[in-house]
């Protein structure tokens, strides 16, 4: 399993992926946005969304859990 | 004379538009939301109303909000900075019909330069270049794919209603164009309400460079200097220096007339910028867009020329003469803006935060203009602008030297900035030469 966390402070534009969904590498999983920019969370290898932790409109801190990605295809 | 101003905008350009007009004897009033109260700009204005939340759908963009702060404070005019109502042709009008003065240019040169499409028609029409591209905006992405097989890749994808470089993408082939197109489109809806998308040759190695222009109260329109503004990341300016190097006497000359061109075009008073891009072998440019209003970069323009343009924008708003010698413009040495971000210096990605220290330079040549002090705090909702650190100094050599030790001056502390990167920066062979263009980011991040 795979956590991906926020770098940064944002709020939480899009969610790009329901669980279950088949990512592959570059894949656009979250976006976030902070200070008038948009900062996409990328997939760093092909795998399965298990968990979404986080909801559009949420607000995240850095370090927090956005969602969990099951063990790379 | 105006006797009282409000000013609907926040951080550095509220503090730096209330820091004239106390200075010329104005009644002060700033806006802000609840996020901002504890910043600068509220608690040095002779008055300060509470906008609401920090949203700026709910606070700085609310224009009967910002109109009824004006009626309560009893404030003649309204300054409305850069972005937010600025360039918002509506707005311009509602001020006009509470009976207060704006400070900018009429309604219809607002409507006539914001959509870019048809500011480009009508620049062609009046004379001044423009770059190869769509004349009207794209029905869908297969109209854009023909209208690239006419015109040629590489494209630049923009968003018809747009500013600030969102939505902006460069497209080499039909596959990155197809991409680019629904990312500046749906970019271009949710930030500018208007999905309106064209095309535009893309130029490459070119400058981006700009003339600060002034229409006067009596229809005369001049030219006061040029900036660069190349020094880019994700097509937003981070530096700008003036004069601009690599450009001749003959193209600044032109530049210039054509730049008085377009502003007269549209019947412009009040100052406005044209945005232009170079083709620095050639000698050659092309008109970009117009910014109707007040540049975040306007200081430099300032330092050499030695004209206090928001004072000069008040007196334009008010019905007067400018206080200089319009044929006497001369400007003085060089200098530079290095624009402080709340950002981290390698990725350039956001970092709000409570600011715990905060020092700035000080010395002859040395303009800090800021919206943070210690103890503030960097929210989210608002761009990353934490201040604008420029630079004056007899010659580009000297001002880059000056500006380097002001850089390593400049203390910051609590969250990230890009002072490390202006360091870098200001030390990079490519930028010294004075021989960058708008990649120079990405070549001194991808080498």
């Amino acid at each position: 399993m795979v956590e991906i966390r926020a770098e940064i402070a944002a709020n939480v534009w899009q969610v790009q992926v329901r669980e279950g969904a088949v990512v592959a590498v570059g894949d656009s999983l979250v976006i976030l946005e902070s200070m008038k920019m948009e900062i996409p969370v990328i997939a760093e290898q092909a795998s399965t969304v298990e968990r979404v932790e986080v909801a559009e409109g949420q607000s995240v801190q850095p370090g927090d859990l956005l969602l969990i990605l099951g063990v790379p295809r | 004379m105006i006797r009282s101003l409000l000013v609907a905008n926040r951080g550095e350009i509220a503090r730096r538009i209330l820091r004239t007009a106390a200075t010329m004897g104005v009644r002060t009033v700033a806006v802000h939301s609840d996020a901002d109260t504890e910043l600068p700009f509220v608690r040095e204005a002779d008055e300060a109303v509470l906008l609401g939340p920090a949203p700026p759908q709910q606070s700085y963009l609310d224009a009967a909000k910002v109109l009824d702060a004006a009626k309560r404070t009893g404030a003649e005019a309204i300054h409305p900075g850069y972005g937010f109502l600025a360039e918002n042709a509506g707005f311009a009008q509602a001020v006009l019909d509470a009976g207060l003065v704006w400070v900018g240019p009429a309604p219809a040169a607002i409507e006539a330069m914001g959509d870019k499409v048809n500011a480009r028609n009508r620049m062609a029409a009046a004379g001044v270049p423009v770059a190869a591209g769509t004349a009207e905006p794209l029905a869908d992405v297969d109209a854009a794919v023909v209208a690239a097989r006419d015109l040629g890749y590489p494209l630049m994808v923009k968003a018809a209603a747009g500013g600030g470089g969102i939505g902006m993408a460069v497209a080499r082939d039909e596959e990155q164009l197809r991409a680019a197109y629904v990312t500046a489109r749906s970019r271009a809806e949710r930030f500018f309400s208007s999905p309106a998308i064209f095309l535009e040759r893309y130029i490459e190695h070119a400058r981006h460079v700009e003339v600060q222009v002034l229409g006067l109260a009596d229809g005369r329109v001049v030219a006061l200097g040029e900036r660069d503004c190349s020094v880019q990341r994700r097509h937003q300016k981070v530096a700008e220096e003036t004069p601009g190097p690599g450009i001749g006497e003959d193209l600044r000359q032109r530049m210039f007339k054509g730049a008085v061109r377009a502003a007269e075009a549209v019947g412009y008073r009040n100052a406005g910028t044209i945005e232009c891009l170079v083709d620095p072998v050639a000698q050659d440019y092309v008109f970009l867009e117009m910014n109707t209003r007040l540049q975040v970069e306007h200081p430099i323009t300032e330092l050499v020329t030695g004209i206090d343009l928001v004072a000069e924008q008040l007196r334009v708003a008010a019905g007067d003469e400018p206080s200089f010698d319009v044929d006497g413009v001369r400007p003085r040495g060089h200098a530079i803006e290095l624009r402080v971000y709340a950002e981290d210096p390698k990725r350039f990605l956001p970092s709000p935060g409570p600011i715990t220290a905060w020092i700035e330079p000080v010395g002859p040549g040395i303009r800090v203009d800021a919206g943070y002090a210690a103890g503030n705090s960097v929210t989210l909702f608002y761009d990353p602008l934490l201040a604008k650190l420029c630079v004056q100094a007899a010659t580009r050599a000297e001002a880059l030297d000056h500006a380097a030790d002001a850089v390593a001056e400049f203390r910051i502390e609590g969250i990230k900035t890009n002072l490390p990167f202006f360091a870098e920066l200001l030390d990079d062979p490519r930028f010294r030469s004075g021989g960058y263009d708008t990649t120079l980011i990405d070549q001194m991040h991808g080498s």
